[in-house]
Protein backbone atom coordinates (compact mmCIF):
# COMPACT_ATOMS: atom_id res chain seq x y z
CA UNK A 1 0.00 0.00 0.00
CA UNK A 2 1.53 3.76 -0.33
CA UNK A 3 0.20 5.44 2.31
CA UNK A 4 2.47 8.32 1.39
CA UNK A 5 0.34 8.63 -1.63
CA UNK A 6 -2.71 8.78 -0.44
CA UNK A 7 -1.44 11.01 2.21
CA UNK A 8 -0.09 13.31 -0.23
CA UNK A 9 -3.77 13.42 -2.89
CA UNK A 10 -5.49 13.77 0.63
CA UNK A 11 -3.35 16.97 1.33
CA UNK A 12 -3.37 18.72 -1.70
CA UNK A 13 -7.27 17.98 -2.25
CA UNK A 14 -7.96 19.45 1.38
CA UNK A 15 -5.31 22.38 0.67
CA UNK A 16 -7.93 23.19 -2.55
CA UNK A 17 -10.27 24.45 -0.16
CA UNK A 18 -8.90 26.04 1.89
CA UNK A 19 -7.73 28.10 -1.28
CA UNK A 20 -11.14 29.25 -1.70
CA UNK A 21 -12.43 29.08 1.57
CA UNK A 22 -15.08 31.30 0.69
CA UNK A 23 -16.84 29.09 -2.56
CA UNK A 24 -16.32 25.92 -0.14
CA UNK A 25 -17.42 26.87 3.06
CA UNK A 26 -19.16 30.37 2.80
CA UNK A 27 -21.04 29.95 -0.11
CA UNK A 28 -22.67 27.03 1.25
CA UNK A 29 -23.43 28.56 4.60
CA UNK A 30 -25.03 31.70 3.21
CA UNK A 31 -27.35 29.52 0.97
CA UNK A 32 -28.57 27.58 4.32
CA UNK A 33 -28.91 30.57 6.06
CA UNK A 34 -31.12 32.10 3.82
CA UNK A 35 -32.75 28.77 3.45
CA UNK A 36 -33.41 29.23 7.20
CA UNK A 37 -34.44 33.05 6.92
CA UNK A 38 -36.99 32.15 3.78
CA UNK A 39 -38.17 28.87 4.79
CA UNK A 40 -38.08 28.62 8.32
CA UNK A 41 -38.69 32.38 9.98
CA UNK A 42 -40.79 33.66 7.32
CA UNK A 43 -42.91 30.83 6.00
CA UNK A 44 -42.62 28.94 8.51
CA UNK A 45 -44.20 31.17 11.20
CA UNK A 46 -47.28 30.25 9.36
CA UNK A 47 -46.99 26.50 9.28
CA UNK A 48 -48.36 24.42 11.86
CA UNK A 49 -46.02 21.75 13.76
CA UNK A 50 -44.80 18.67 11.73
CA UNK A 51 -44.69 15.16 14.55
CA UNK A 52 -44.94 17.70 17.18
CA UNK A 53 -41.76 19.21 15.94
CA UNK A 54 -41.67 23.14 15.04
CA UNK A 55 -41.41 23.56 11.38
CA UNK A 56 -38.13 26.09 11.55
CA UNK A 57 -36.63 23.03 13.65
CA UNK A 58 -38.08 20.25 11.48
CA UNK A 59 -36.17 21.29 8.63
CA UNK A 60 -32.53 21.30 10.06
CA UNK A 61 -32.24 18.03 8.94
CA UNK A 62 -33.14 17.91 5.67
CA UNK A 63 -30.71 21.39 5.10
CA UNK A 64 -28.36 19.68 5.77
CA UNK A 65 -28.77 16.53 4.38
CA UNK A 66 -28.91 18.93 1.21
CA UNK A 67 -26.07 20.51 1.65
CA UNK A 68 -24.23 17.33 1.96
CA UNK A 69 -25.27 15.49 -0.63
CA UNK A 70 -24.82 18.57 -3.00
CA UNK A 71 -21.13 19.36 -1.88
CA UNK A 72 -20.14 15.85 -1.56
CA UNK A 73 -20.93 15.53 -5.38
CA UNK A 74 -19.83 18.83 -6.47
CA UNK A 75 -16.45 18.09 -4.60
CA UNK A 76 -15.73 14.87 -5.20
CA UNK A 77 -16.55 14.87 -8.58
CA UNK A 78 -14.38 18.57 -9.57
CA UNK A 79 -11.77 16.94 -7.58
CA UNK A 80 -11.01 14.53 -10.30
CA UNK A 81 -12.60 15.89 -13.14
CA UNK A 82 -10.37 19.59 -12.61
CA UNK A 83 -6.80 17.47 -13.05
CA UNK A 84 -8.41 15.10 -16.29
CA UNK A 85 -9.03 18.86 -17.54
CA UNK A 86 -6.01 20.50 -17.22
CA UNK A 87 -3.85 17.19 -17.75
CA UNK A 88 -2.32 17.25 -14.43
CA UNK A 89 -4.10 13.50 -13.53
CA UNK A 90 -1.07 11.88 -15.42
CA UNK A 91 0.71 12.30 -12.81
CA UNK A 92 -1.43 10.46 -10.50
CA UNK A 93 -1.65 7.81 -13.13
CA UNK A 94 2.26 7.25 -13.54
CA UNK A 95 2.43 6.93 -10.11
CA UNK A 96 3.10 3.64 -7.97
CA UNK A 97 -0.46 3.77 -6.92
CA UNK A 98 -3.54 1.30 -7.37
CA UNK A 99 -6.66 2.82 -8.46
CA UNK A 100 -8.66 2.24 -5.26
CA UNK A 101 -5.63 3.95 -3.19
CA UNK A 102 -6.78 6.77 -5.63
CA UNK A 103 -10.41 6.72 -4.78
CA UNK A 104 -9.13 7.06 -0.84
CA UNK A 105 -6.90 9.94 -1.55
CA UNK A 106 -9.50 11.37 -3.79
CA UNK A 107 -13.14 10.03 -1.87
CA UNK A 108 -11.40 10.44 1.80
CA UNK A 109 -10.94 14.61 1.24
CA UNK A 110 -14.26 14.73 -0.76
CA UNK A 111 -16.16 13.20 2.68
CA UNK A 112 -14.42 15.07 5.03
CA UNK A 113 -14.99 18.28 3.88
CA UNK A 114 -18.68 17.36 3.62
CA UNK A 115 -18.83 16.48 6.77
CA UNK A 116 -16.83 19.21 8.21
CA UNK A 117 -19.44 21.62 6.19
CA UNK A 118 -22.37 19.51 7.64
CA UNK A 119 -21.02 20.16 11.05
CA UNK A 120 -21.14 23.45 10.48
CA UNK A 121 -24.33 23.84 9.04
CA UNK A 122 -25.81 22.48 12.23
CA UNK A 123 -23.66 25.06 14.38
CA UNK A 124 -25.09 27.74 12.40
CA UNK A 125 -28.84 25.91 12.89
CA UNK A 126 -28.46 26.51 16.50
CA UNK A 127 -28.21 30.13 15.81
CA UNK A 128 -31.58 30.09 14.83
CA UNK A 129 -33.45 27.76 16.42
CA UNK A 130 -33.25 25.29 19.69
CA UNK A 131 -32.53 21.71 18.43
CA UNK A 132 -31.88 19.01 19.95
CA UNK A 133 -30.29 15.29 19.26
CA UNK A 134 -32.05 12.47 20.15
CA UNK A 135 -29.25 10.37 18.92
CA UNK A 136 -26.07 11.79 17.99
CA UNK A 137 -24.28 8.64 17.01
CA UNK A 138 -26.86 7.63 14.25
CA UNK A 139 -26.77 11.58 13.26
CA UNK A 140 -23.08 11.04 13.11
CA UNK A 141 -22.97 7.82 11.18
CA UNK A 142 -26.21 9.08 8.60
CA UNK A 143 -23.39 12.03 7.84
CA UNK A 144 -20.71 9.95 7.32
CA UNK A 145 -22.29 7.28 5.71
CA UNK A 146 -24.45 9.93 3.13
CA UNK A 147 -20.62 12.16 2.54
CA UNK A 148 -18.76 8.70 1.87
CA UNK A 149 -21.18 7.41 -0.78
CA UNK A 150 -22.15 10.60 -2.59
CA UNK A 151 -18.66 11.66 -2.85
CA UNK A 152 -18.03 8.05 -4.43
CA UNK A 153 -21.00 9.14 -6.65
CA UNK A 154 -19.63 12.89 -7.18
CA UNK A 155 -16.05 10.78 -8.09
CA UNK A 156 -18.06 8.66 -10.53
CA UNK A 157 -19.52 11.26 -12.54
CA UNK A 158 -16.05 13.43 -12.59
CA UNK A 159 -14.33 10.01 -14.45
CA UNK A 160 -16.98 9.45 -16.66
CA UNK A 161 -17.96 13.73 -17.56
CA UNK A 162 -16.21 14.61 -20.87
CA UNK A 163 -17.00 18.24 -20.57
CA UNK A 164 -17.98 20.69 -17.50
CA UNK A 165 -21.56 20.41 -18.89
CA UNK A 166 -22.02 16.60 -18.29
CA UNK A 167 -20.10 17.53 -14.80
CA UNK A 168 -23.49 19.17 -13.68
CA UNK A 169 -25.98 17.04 -15.75
CA UNK A 170 -26.54 14.72 -12.59
CA UNK A 171 -26.58 17.28 -9.87
CA UNK A 172 -28.91 19.53 -11.30
CA UNK A 173 -31.42 17.14 -13.47
CA UNK A 174 -31.28 14.38 -11.01
CA UNK A 175 -30.06 15.20 -7.64
CA UNK A 176 -31.44 18.35 -7.01
CA UNK A 177 -35.18 17.09 -7.78
CA UNK A 178 -35.06 13.99 -5.97
CA UNK A 179 -33.63 15.47 -2.55
CA UNK A 180 -36.03 18.16 -2.83
CA UNK A 181 -38.92 15.75 -3.40
CA UNK A 182 -37.64 13.09 -1.02
CA UNK A 183 -38.53 15.37 2.00
CA UNK A 184 -36.03 18.24 2.78
CA UNK A 185 -38.82 19.88 4.03
CA UNK A 186 -41.55 18.32 4.53
CA UNK A 187 -43.25 15.49 5.67
CA UNK A 188 -44.14 12.81 3.06
CA UNK A 189 -47.64 12.48 5.27
CA UNK A 190 -48.78 16.05 4.26
CA UNK A 191 -48.84 14.30 0.62
CA UNK A 192 -51.84 12.64 -0.90
CA UNK A 193 -51.25 8.56 -0.66
CA UNK A 194 -50.83 8.37 -4.15
CA UNK A 195 -48.02 10.95 -4.03
CA UNK A 196 -46.60 9.33 -0.77
CA UNK A 197 -46.08 5.74 -2.51
CA UNK A 198 -44.45 7.37 -5.49
CA UNK A 199 -42.04 9.48 -2.64
CA UNK A 200 -41.12 5.73 -1.68
CA UNK A 201 -39.24 5.00 -4.66
CA UNK A 202 -37.11 8.38 -4.06
CA UNK A 203 -33.91 6.69 -2.56
CA UNK A 204 -32.98 10.44 -1.07
CA UNK A 205 -36.10 10.06 1.25
CA UNK A 206 -34.67 7.31 2.89
CA UNK A 207 -31.80 9.29 3.65
CA UNK A 208 -33.08 12.04 5.05
CA UNK A 209 -36.40 10.30 7.28
CA UNK A 210 -33.04 8.27 8.81
CA UNK A 211 -31.37 11.01 9.51
CA UNK A 212 -34.42 13.14 10.97
CA UNK A 213 -35.38 10.33 13.11
CA UNK A 214 -31.51 10.46 14.32
CA UNK A 215 -32.63 14.24 15.35
CA UNK A 216 -36.28 14.02 16.47
CA UNK A 217 -37.07 10.25 16.80
CA UNK A 218 -39.72 10.84 14.36
CA UNK A 219 -39.58 9.06 10.76
CA UNK A 220 -41.21 8.76 7.58
CA UNK A 221 -39.72 5.29 7.00
CA UNK A 222 -38.46 3.18 9.52
CA UNK A 223 -34.64 4.02 10.41
CA UNK A 224 -33.40 0.51 9.72
CA UNK A 225 -34.70 0.64 6.28
CA UNK A 226 -32.76 3.93 5.87
CA UNK A 227 -29.99 2.33 6.78
CA UNK A 228 -30.32 -0.60 4.54
CA UNK A 229 -30.82 1.47 1.54
CA UNK A 230 -27.82 3.89 2.25
CA UNK A 231 -26.35 0.63 2.36
CA UNK A 232 -26.96 -0.96 -0.55
CA UNK A 233 -26.98 2.59 -2.52
CA UNK A 234 -22.98 2.87 -1.24
CA UNK A 235 -22.37 -0.94 -2.25
CA UNK A 236 -24.01 -0.42 -5.88
CA UNK A 237 -21.29 2.66 -6.06
CA UNK A 238 -18.02 0.17 -5.06
CA UNK A 239 -19.83 -2.23 -7.43
CA UNK A 240 -19.62 0.97 -10.51
CA UNK A 241 -16.10 1.58 -9.18
CA UNK A 242 -15.15 -1.57 -9.62
CA UNK A 243 -16.39 -1.74 -12.82
CA UNK A 244 -14.63 1.36 -13.93
CA UNK A 245 -11.52 0.29 -12.94
CA UNK A 246 -11.55 -2.65 -14.46
CA UNK A 247 -12.32 -1.02 -18.00
CA UNK A 248 -9.55 0.73 -18.10
CA UNK A 249 -11.62 3.42 -16.10
CA UNK A 250 -11.54 6.12 -19.52
CA UNK A 251 -8.66 7.79 -18.03
CA UNK A 252 -6.20 5.54 -19.67
CA UNK A 253 -5.50 5.30 -23.67
CA UNK B 1 24.75 -5.20 -18.08
CA UNK B 2 21.31 -5.89 -17.60
CA UNK B 3 19.42 -3.28 -19.23
CA UNK B 4 17.33 -0.65 -17.16
CA UNK B 5 14.88 -0.46 -19.41
CA UNK B 6 13.26 -3.63 -22.33
CA UNK B 7 11.06 -3.35 -24.39
CA UNK B 8 9.65 -5.88 -26.47
CA UNK B 9 7.94 -6.29 -29.92
CA UNK B 10 5.66 -3.21 -28.28
CA UNK B 11 2.58 -2.43 -30.42
CA UNK B 12 0.34 0.26 -29.80
CA UNK B 13 -3.02 0.24 -31.65
CA UNK B 14 -4.95 2.93 -30.56
CA UNK B 15 -8.65 2.98 -29.62
CA UNK B 16 -9.59 4.35 -33.69
CA UNK B 17 -7.46 1.72 -35.23
CA UNK B 18 -4.56 3.94 -35.29
CA UNK B 19 -1.37 1.85 -35.26
CA UNK B 20 0.98 4.03 -33.14
CA UNK B 21 3.56 1.92 -32.67
CA UNK B 22 4.77 -0.87 -34.94
CA UNK B 23 6.66 -4.24 -33.22
CA UNK B 24 9.32 -1.54 -31.62
CA UNK B 25 11.69 -3.65 -29.67
CA UNK B 26 14.49 -1.30 -27.59
CA UNK B 27 17.34 -1.49 -24.65
CA UNK B 28 18.34 0.90 -22.86
CA UNK B 29 21.26 0.48 -20.47
CA UNK B 30 21.65 2.10 -17.07
CA UNK B 31 22.80 5.42 -16.58
CA UNK B 32 22.84 6.27 -20.52
CA UNK B 33 21.39 9.17 -21.92
CA UNK B 34 19.02 8.36 -25.21
CA UNK B 35 17.54 10.56 -27.46
CA UNK B 36 14.10 9.57 -29.54
CA UNK B 37 14.57 11.80 -32.40
CA UNK B 38 11.65 11.72 -34.58
CA UNK B 39 9.03 14.00 -36.27
CA UNK B 40 5.80 15.15 -35.00
CA UNK B 41 3.38 11.61 -34.90
CA UNK B 42 6.29 8.97 -35.04
CA UNK B 43 4.91 7.63 -31.88
CA UNK B 44 7.81 9.17 -29.43
CA UNK B 45 5.06 10.56 -26.72
CA UNK B 46 3.17 7.39 -27.26
CA UNK B 47 6.17 4.76 -26.22
CA UNK B 48 6.78 7.39 -23.09
CA UNK B 49 3.18 6.69 -22.00
CA UNK B 50 3.45 3.40 -21.98
CA UNK B 51 6.87 2.88 -20.43
CA UNK B 52 5.25 5.75 -17.86
CA UNK B 53 1.59 3.90 -17.39
CA UNK B 54 -0.42 5.92 -19.21
CA UNK B 55 -1.12 4.50 -22.15
CA UNK B 56 -2.03 0.69 -22.33
CA UNK B 57 -0.05 -1.90 -24.44
CA UNK B 58 -1.78 -3.78 -27.53
CA UNK B 59 0.34 -6.50 -27.33
CA UNK B 60 4.63 -6.56 -26.43
CA UNK B 61 5.97 -5.96 -23.15
CA UNK B 62 8.14 -2.60 -21.17
CA UNK B 63 10.48 -4.33 -17.90
CA UNK B 64 11.94 -1.42 -15.84
CA UNK B 65 14.80 -2.87 -14.14
CA UNK B 66 13.07 -6.67 -14.26
CA UNK B 67 10.16 -5.54 -13.57
CA UNK B 68 7.28 -5.46 -15.74
CA UNK B 69 5.37 -2.21 -15.94
CA UNK B 70 1.61 -4.13 -16.02
CA UNK B 71 2.17 -6.79 -13.58
CA UNK B 72 4.71 -5.19 -11.47
CA UNK B 73 3.27 -1.30 -11.90
CA UNK B 74 4.58 -0.22 -8.28
CA UNK B 75 8.14 -1.32 -8.69
CA UNK B 76 8.75 -0.50 -12.15
CA UNK B 77 6.73 2.82 -11.82
CA UNK B 78 8.50 4.10 -8.31
CA UNK B 79 12.10 4.22 -10.15
CA UNK B 80 10.59 6.74 -13.08
CA UNK B 81 10.19 10.32 -13.16
CA UNK B 82 8.35 11.88 -16.27
CA UNK B 83 8.40 15.21 -17.48
CA UNK B 84 5.42 15.53 -19.78
CA UNK B 85 5.46 17.54 -23.16
CA UNK B 86 2.85 19.85 -22.27
CA UNK B 87 2.97 22.23 -19.36
CA UNK B 88 -0.07 20.31 -17.31
CA UNK B 89 0.50 21.59 -13.94
CA UNK B 90 -2.37 22.82 -11.37
CA UNK B 91 -2.32 26.99 -12.16
CA UNK B 92 -3.34 27.48 -8.13
CA UNK B 93 -0.63 25.67 -6.32
CA UNK B 94 2.30 26.57 -5.02
CA UNK B 95 5.73 25.72 -6.57
CA UNK B 96 6.71 23.61 -3.21
CA UNK B 97 2.70 22.31 -2.74
CA UNK B 98 2.82 20.71 -6.10
CA UNK B 99 6.62 19.15 -5.62
CA UNK B 100 5.66 17.74 -2.43
CA UNK B 101 2.91 16.32 -3.77
CA UNK B 102 4.94 14.42 -6.71
CA UNK B 103 7.06 12.98 -4.09
CA UNK B 104 4.07 11.59 -1.66
CA UNK B 105 2.51 10.02 -4.66
CA UNK B 106 5.87 8.04 -5.56
CA UNK B 107 5.64 6.87 -2.14
CA UNK B 108 8.50 8.82 -0.30
CA UNK B 109 8.68 10.26 2.84
CA UNK B 110 8.63 13.94 2.43
CA UNK B 111 12.19 15.07 2.55
CA UNK B 112 12.75 18.55 3.42
CA UNK B 113 16.48 18.67 2.16
CA UNK B 114 16.04 16.60 -1.04
CA UNK B 115 13.56 18.86 -2.24
CA UNK B 116 15.26 21.95 -1.08
CA UNK B 117 17.92 20.98 -2.85
CA UNK B 118 15.88 19.87 -6.55
CA UNK B 119 14.82 23.38 -6.12
CA UNK B 120 17.87 25.39 -5.93
CA UNK B 121 19.41 22.94 -8.75
CA UNK B 122 16.66 24.29 -11.11
CA UNK B 123 16.38 27.74 -9.53
CA UNK B 124 13.43 27.58 -8.38
CA UNK B 125 14.02 28.34 -4.46
CA UNK B 126 12.97 31.46 -4.43
CA UNK B 127 10.07 30.84 -6.05
CA UNK B 128 8.82 28.06 -4.02
CA UNK B 129 5.93 29.97 -2.97
CA UNK B 130 5.03 31.26 -6.04
CA UNK B 131 1.75 30.19 -7.73
CA UNK B 132 2.66 28.54 -10.92
CA UNK B 133 -0.37 30.55 -13.07
CA UNK B 134 2.35 33.58 -12.41
CA UNK B 135 5.44 31.75 -13.99
CA UNK B 136 6.72 31.86 -17.24
CA UNK B 137 6.67 29.01 -19.97
CA UNK B 138 10.10 28.19 -19.14
CA UNK B 139 10.04 28.15 -15.29
CA UNK B 140 7.19 25.97 -15.22
CA UNK B 141 8.84 23.53 -17.66
CA UNK B 142 11.78 23.66 -14.65
CA UNK B 143 8.83 23.00 -12.06
CA UNK B 144 7.67 20.05 -13.97
CA UNK B 145 11.43 18.22 -14.23
CA UNK B 146 11.59 19.46 -10.13
CA UNK B 147 8.32 17.18 -9.40
CA UNK B 148 9.83 14.24 -11.72
CA UNK B 149 13.11 14.99 -9.73
CA UNK B 150 11.40 14.75 -6.15
CA UNK B 151 11.16 11.83 -5.21
CA UNK B 152 15.12 10.33 -6.71
CA UNK B 153 13.89 8.51 -9.93
CA UNK B 154 16.83 6.15 -11.39
CA UNK B 155 15.40 6.34 -14.93
CA UNK B 156 13.58 10.38 -16.19
CA UNK B 157 11.81 10.74 -19.19
CA UNK B 158 12.05 14.12 -20.67
CA UNK B 159 9.10 14.50 -23.32
CA UNK B 160 10.59 17.19 -25.65
CA UNK B 161 12.41 19.22 -23.39
CA UNK B 162 13.39 22.22 -24.42
CA UNK B 163 10.52 22.91 -27.43
CA UNK B 164 9.12 26.62 -27.75
CA UNK B 165 12.09 26.99 -25.19
CA UNK B 166 14.80 29.84 -25.51
CA UNK B 167 18.39 29.28 -26.27
CA UNK B 168 19.46 29.78 -22.82
CA UNK B 169 16.88 27.97 -21.07
CA UNK B 170 17.95 25.26 -23.64
CA UNK B 171 21.38 25.48 -22.35
CA UNK B 172 20.35 25.38 -18.73
CA UNK B 173 18.32 22.56 -19.58
CA UNK B 174 21.13 20.28 -21.28
CA UNK B 175 23.48 21.31 -18.42
CA UNK B 176 20.64 19.99 -15.24
CA UNK B 177 20.45 16.37 -17.67
CA UNK B 178 24.46 16.26 -17.69
CA UNK B 179 24.25 16.68 -14.10
CA UNK B 180 21.71 14.00 -13.63
CA UNK B 181 23.53 11.75 -15.74
CA UNK B 182 26.74 12.08 -13.59
CA UNK B 183 24.54 11.01 -10.97
CA UNK B 184 23.61 8.34 -12.83
CA UNK B 185 20.47 8.58 -13.17
CA UNK B 186 19.37 6.80 -17.13
CA UNK B 187 17.88 9.70 -19.51
CA UNK B 188 15.40 9.07 -22.43
CA UNK B 189 14.67 12.41 -24.01
CA UNK B 190 11.93 12.96 -27.29
CA UNK B 191 13.03 16.13 -29.74
CA UNK B 192 12.82 17.03 -33.04
CA UNK B 193 15.74 18.91 -32.47
CA UNK B 194 19.33 16.90 -33.65
CA UNK B 195 20.98 19.63 -32.28
CA UNK B 196 19.74 18.48 -29.49
CA UNK B 197 20.28 15.07 -29.61
CA UNK B 198 23.97 16.11 -30.77
CA UNK B 199 24.57 17.63 -28.06
CA UNK B 200 23.84 15.69 -25.15
CA UNK B 201 22.82 11.62 -26.06
CA UNK B 202 25.27 9.33 -25.73
CA UNK B 203 22.95 6.99 -28.29
CA UNK B 204 20.56 8.00 -31.06
CA UNK B 205 16.82 6.17 -31.55
CA UNK B 206 15.31 7.65 -34.60
CA UNK B 207 11.38 6.65 -35.13
CA UNK B 208 9.20 7.73 -37.75
CA UNK B 209 5.57 6.35 -38.37
CA UNK B 210 5.78 4.02 -35.24
CA UNK B 211 9.06 2.24 -36.05
CA UNK B 212 12.39 2.71 -34.90
CA UNK B 213 14.43 3.02 -38.24
CA UNK B 214 17.59 3.47 -36.48
CA UNK B 215 19.58 3.21 -33.31
CA UNK B 216 23.56 3.71 -33.11
CA UNK B 217 26.10 5.35 -30.35
CA UNK B 218 26.06 8.99 -31.38
CA UNK B 219 29.91 8.81 -31.82
CA UNK B 220 29.68 5.82 -34.55
CA UNK B 221 26.97 8.66 -35.71
CA UNK B 222 29.14 11.00 -35.69
CA UNK B 223 31.91 9.37 -37.27
CA UNK B 224 29.69 9.14 -40.37
CA UNK B 225 28.97 12.82 -40.55
CA UNK B 226 32.66 13.53 -40.16
CA UNK B 227 32.63 12.01 -43.72
CA UNK B 228 33.49 14.87 -46.07
CA UNK B 229 32.95 14.11 -49.93
CA UNK B 230 35.04 16.50 -52.06
CA UNK B 231 32.81 16.21 -55.57
CA UNK B 232 34.77 17.16 -58.92
CA UNK B 233 32.64 17.48 -62.16
CA UNK B 234 35.11 16.43 -65.11
CA UNK B 235 35.06 18.09 -68.19
CA UNK B 236 34.71 14.84 -69.73
CA UNK B 237 33.87 11.55 -68.45
CA UNK B 238 36.45 9.24 -67.80
CA UNK B 239 36.63 5.61 -67.86
CA UNK B 240 39.50 4.62 -65.30
CA UNK B 241 40.66 5.75 -62.23
CA UNK B 242 44.53 6.81 -62.69
CA UNK B 243 46.79 5.07 -61.47
CA UNK B 244 48.13 7.56 -59.07
CA UNK B 245 44.87 8.05 -56.92
CA UNK B 246 44.27 4.09 -56.59
CA UNK B 247 45.91 5.27 -53.05
CA UNK B 248 43.09 7.70 -51.98
CA UNK B 249 39.35 6.47 -51.14
CA UNK B 250 38.04 8.21 -54.63
CA UNK B 251 35.32 6.39 -56.36
CA UNK B 252 33.54 7.15 -59.98
CA UNK B 253 29.65 8.65 -59.96
CA UNK B 254 27.63 9.74 -62.69
CA UNK B 255 29.33 7.52 -65.47
CA UNK B 256 32.97 8.63 -64.85
CA UNK B 257 31.63 12.34 -65.31
CA UNK B 258 32.31 12.67 -61.31
CA UNK B 259 35.06 11.72 -59.16
CA UNK B 260 33.86 12.10 -54.95
CA UNK B 261 37.19 11.74 -53.34
CA UNK B 262 35.78 10.73 -49.21
CA UNK B 263 38.06 12.25 -46.30
CA UNK B 264 38.11 12.82 -42.55
CA UNK B 265 37.05 16.09 -41.98
CA UNK B 266 37.99 15.74 -38.31
CA UNK B 267 41.49 15.13 -39.06
CA UNK B 268 43.84 18.10 -39.61
CA UNK B 269 45.80 17.03 -42.08
CA UNK B 270 43.39 15.88 -45.37
CA UNK B 271 45.43 15.03 -49.04
CA UNK B 272 42.12 17.26 -50.68
CA UNK B 273 45.35 19.37 -52.26
CA UNK B 274 47.18 16.12 -53.61
CA UNK B 275 44.05 14.70 -54.92
CA UNK B 276 43.99 17.73 -57.56
CA UNK B 277 47.27 18.28 -57.89
CA UNK B 278 47.23 14.52 -59.32
CA UNK B 279 44.39 15.02 -61.58
CA UNK B 280 46.10 18.57 -62.91
CA UNK B 281 48.98 16.33 -63.47
CA UNK B 282 47.04 13.33 -65.35
CA UNK B 283 45.90 16.69 -67.60
CA UNK B 284 42.20 15.75 -66.49
CA UNK B 285 40.36 18.76 -66.76
CA UNK B 286 38.14 20.12 -63.98
CA UNK B 287 34.53 21.59 -64.58
CA UNK B 288 33.69 22.44 -61.11
CA UNK B 289 34.72 21.34 -57.80
CA UNK B 290 32.13 21.12 -54.37
CA UNK B 291 32.76 19.61 -50.61
CA UNK B 292 29.81 18.28 -49.09
CA UNK B 293 29.31 17.59 -45.49
CA UNK B 294 26.29 15.20 -44.33
CA UNK B 295 24.55 15.85 -41.09
CA UNK B 296 22.61 14.02 -39.07
CA UNK B 297 19.81 16.08 -40.40
CA UNK B 298 20.70 14.67 -44.12
CA UNK B 299 20.67 11.19 -42.35
CA UNK B 300 17.19 11.63 -40.56
CA UNK B 301 15.57 13.30 -43.29
CA UNK B 302 16.71 10.03 -45.65
CA UNK B 303 15.83 7.91 -43.71
CA UNK B 304 12.27 9.25 -42.65
CA UNK B 305 11.76 9.64 -46.61
CA UNK B 306 12.30 5.99 -46.99
CA UNK B 307 10.44 4.99 -44.40
CA UNK B 308 7.87 6.90 -46.15
CA UNK B 309 8.09 5.45 -49.62
CA UNK B 310 8.52 1.94 -48.36
N1 LIG C 1 -5.42 8.93 -27.98
C1 LIG C 1 -5.14 8.78 -29.27
N2 LIG C 1 -6.03 8.21 -30.10
C2 LIG C 1 -5.74 8.04 -31.41
N3 LIG C 1 -4.58 8.39 -31.98
C3 LIG C 1 -3.65 8.96 -31.20
C4 LIG C 1 -3.87 9.18 -29.81
N4 LIG C 1 -2.76 9.75 -29.30
C5 LIG C 1 -1.89 9.88 -30.31
N5 LIG C 1 -2.42 9.42 -31.46
C6 LIG C 1 -1.77 9.37 -32.78
O1 LIG C 1 -0.64 8.55 -32.69
C7 LIG C 1 0.43 9.10 -33.44
C8 LIG C 1 1.65 9.27 -32.58
O2 LIG C 1 1.44 10.30 -31.65
P1 LIG C 1 2.54 10.73 -30.60
O3 LIG C 1 3.02 9.52 -29.90
O4 LIG C 1 1.97 11.81 -29.78
O5 LIG C 1 3.69 11.29 -31.56
P2 LIG C 1 4.95 12.22 -31.22
O6 LIG C 1 5.06 12.36 -29.76
O7 LIG C 1 6.10 11.50 -31.84
O8 LIG C 1 4.70 13.52 -31.90
C9 LIG C 1 -0.07 10.42 -34.01
O9 LIG C 1 -0.43 10.21 -35.35
C10 LIG C 1 -1.27 10.74 -33.18
O10 LIG C 1 -2.24 11.42 -33.95
MG1 LIG D 1 5.01 13.99 -28.60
Amino acid sequence: MNIYAMRAIYHFEMARTFRAPLQSIASPVISTILYFVVFGSAIGSRMTMIDSVPYGVFIVPGLIMLTVIMQSVANASFGIYFPKYLGTIYEPLSAPISPWEMVIGYVGAATTKSIALGLIILAVSFLFVPITILHPFVMLLFLFITSFAFSLLGFIIGICARNFEQLNIVPTLILTPLVFLGGSFYSIKILPPIWQTITLFNPALYLISGFRWAFFGVSDVPVTLSLAAIGFFSILLFGIVSWIFSSGYRLRN
Amino acid sequence: MKPIIEIQALTKQYADGYLALDDVSVQINAGEIIALLGPNGAGKTTLISIICGLTTITSGSVGIAGFDVVRDYRKARSIIGLVPQELTLEPFETVLGTVNLSRGLFGKKQDKAHIESTLRQLSLWDRRNTQIRELSGGTKRRVLIAKALSHDPKILFLDEPTAGVDVDMRRDTWTVIKDLKRRGVTIVLTTHYIEEAEEIADRVAVINSGKIILIEEKNELMKRLGTKQLRIELERPISEIPESLRGFDVQFENGGARLVYRYDANRKQNDVHSVLEILTAEHIAIKDVQTYQSSLEDIFVSLVAEGRSS
